[in-house]
């Protein structure tokens, strides 16, 4: 049973970015609660791609498509240009084959959509200027233990993606649940931009 | 709402004889055949609820339940079928039949050829999969079921619910395809025909004809199974079962006696199955596998045989099978994603090779429980 639960901030910006009755792939979609939402709110069809067996048979459990495999070996199986919308959701930093991945979504969706924990956010900032690794509520490890083997700042990740032949159409920063305009790169510590082929 | 798995209990095989010749894809026709089946559960006033179990190689239509109390085993698939269990008897009406071409009491080469009066033998001709499903077509419509809820079925059991979405794409809602291909490898069809070769170049078979000379090619349908059972284990699950453990105390024999477990074990088992099970239907059923090619009608496009078919579909693979390795369940998905059908992956680890899809694995049991949840509800039950 789909239960109405408020989403998570960043995926209800997701979400907002996402035409009705459009297809998306969703990469590391967890155990499927955006998919789920867009189609119950949007009329929206499409597969999450999930390596974890419990995130795999959550979104089995909510009626969501989901495919079982490694990010990391790309998306062989995936059509090219068979996506309006292909996601990838806090987990490029994450991630060991980052530009082989941005090129697998631009060739299999029109429009990508990342988001990751911006490393240039203030705070992990000063906590460098103080002489150590940055700890935050974005960033919660320890350097010796952190999954997060691949941390950008903004205007980096604008800068790969245009590098790899991608245009941004919109781009914005959150930080704790709440849109920031102001210095986005400072102040916010969350990142999310949508880009497409140049 | 969930309960403690139980089993269906004692449950009873029925038989349906369907008189009509019947014309198979290999050219023959049959003058009409019977086959055996089961059910569990209740079908509901919709008869939106009906499952369909289809078996592998050596399976049959008891797949839950036993005859009596006193049945050391159950059905073969009884850890799956129940109440309270993934393929839950108390929501949906599951049917499980023997395959025609089968030795538990369906027509098949052990069956009396009712041209000559004597069993069929070397007569009986060759069934492929799309011959089942058209055969279980007609059990459907006998039980009144116009469409399943689900076509389920591991190995050559999921060829047949993958086969189902192909030629009544109309007549199945959602299909679960499990350690499975969409086609053999050379190297798959190999291990057949090595299988098939101990069995015809027994003494004891006489060509298919045994029936009659009061034999049966008992060492080459073991064989067959020997070889069969060492692919449907892994290497990791074998080796941690048996080790290089010796069957008896001192060491070395040196000789050509049983010593390692492993020798044992296989020997076991190849004797225990051709006890039970029939060389002529093991030859068929394994040519059954090696024709399987949904692809073949459809200029070899196998998104273009499932174009047609609005079902749903599970695949699922197991980490350690090498016999229908993840590989060939990877097709599948690419074939369904391809077409643009609704369909989840999943990759089950397991130690248990091939056999991983008769088996427990908790997270194999979840996602078989999450996905038939969603079936159940759908349906309305």
């Amino acid at each position: 049973m789909s239960t109405k639960t408020e989403l998570r901030p960043d995926l209800a910006r997701i979400a907002s970015w996402i035409a009705p009755q459009t297809r998306v792939l969703d990469l590391g979609c967890g155990d499927g609660e955006l998919l789920a939402h867009l189609r119950d709110a949007k009329a929206v069809s499409g597969y999450g791609v999930e390596i974890d067996m419990q995130g795999v048979i959550g979104c089995v459990a909510r009626g969501v498509n989901v495919i079982q495999r490694d990010l990391e070996s790309g998306l062989a199986g995936f059509e090219a240009d068979s996506f309006d919308y292909v996601v990838l959701s806090l987990t490029i930093q994450s991630m060991k084959h980052v530009e082989a991945i941005i090129d697998e979504m631009l060739r299999v969706g029109r429009t990508g959509i990342v988001t990751f924990p911006n490393f240039g956010y203030w705070e992990n900032r000063y906590q460098l200027a103080l002489g150590r690794m940055p700890v935050s509520e974005t960033i919660p490890y320890q350097w010796y233990n952190t999954p997060n083997i691949h941390l950008c700042t903004l205007n980096d990740f604008d800068a790969l993606l245009t590098s790899h032949g991608a245009r941004i159409t919109s781009q914005m920063v959150m930080h704790q649940g709440r849109r920031i305009t102001f210095l986005p790169n400072l102040l916010g510590s969350l990142a999310l931009v949508r880009f497409e082929r140049r | 709402m969930t309960q403690a798995p139980q089993s269906v209990g004692l449950v009873t095989a029925q038989c349906a004889v369907f008189d009509a010749p019947f014309q198979l894809q290999g050219g023959a026709v049959l003058p009409g055949f019977q086959l055996m089946y089961e059910t569990y559960g209740q079908m509901n006033a919709e008869r939106s609820n009906a499952i369909l179990i289809c078996h592998a190689l050596s399976g049959n239509h008891h797949v839950a339940g036993r005859y009596t109390a006193e049945d050391k085993y159950p059905g073969w698939w009884d850890s799956m079928v129940g109440p309270g269990k993934p393929i839950d008897t108390n929501r949906f009406f599951v049917v499980g039949l023997n395959n025609l071409g089968g030795c538990h009491g369906s027509t098949g080469p052990a069956s009396l050829n009712p041209a000559t009066g004597k069993p069929w033998g070397s007569a009986f001709p060759v069934v492929v999969v799309n011959d089942w499903v058209q055969s279980q077509a007609l059990l459907a419509d006998r039980l009144g079921i116009d469409k399943w809820a689900a076509v389920i079925g591991g190995s050559l059991g999921g060829m047949q619910a993958l086969r189902w979405t192909v030629t009544f794409p109309q007549r199945v809602r959602h299909c679960l395809t499990i350690a499975s291909a969409p086609k053999l490898t050379a190297q798959n069809i190999a291990f057949n025909d090595v299988a098939r070769t101990a069995i015809l170049a027994d003494p004891d078979f006489h060509g298919g004809d045994y029936y009659d000379k009061g034999v049966v090619p008992r060492r080459g349908l073991k064989l067959a199974r020997m070889l069969g059972h060492i692919t449907y284990l892994s290497d990791e699950g074998m080796g941690g079962k048996f080790g290089r453990q010796l069957k008896a105390e001192g060491g070395y024999q040196f000789s050509y006696e049983t010593e390692f477990e492993i020798e044992s074990y296989l020997r076991y088992q190849g004797d225990r199955f051709a006890d039970v099970f029939d060389a002529n239907t093991y030859l068929l059923m394994t040519k059954a596998l090696d024709y399987f090619d949904p692809a073949r009608h459809f200029g070899g496009s196998l998104p273009k045989a499932l174009e047609a078919t609005p079902a749903k579909f599970l695949v699922v693979s197991f980490t350690t099978d090498w016999r229908f390795s993840p590989e060939r369940s990877r097709e599948t998905v690419k074939a369904l994603l391809d077409a643009k059908k609704s369909v989840s992956y999943a990759e089950i680890e397991s130690v248990h090779g091939h056999d991983a899809f008769l088996m427990t694995d908790e997270p194999y049991m979840q996602l078989m429980h999450a996905y038939l949840n969603r079936v159940a509800e759908e349906v309305g039950v």
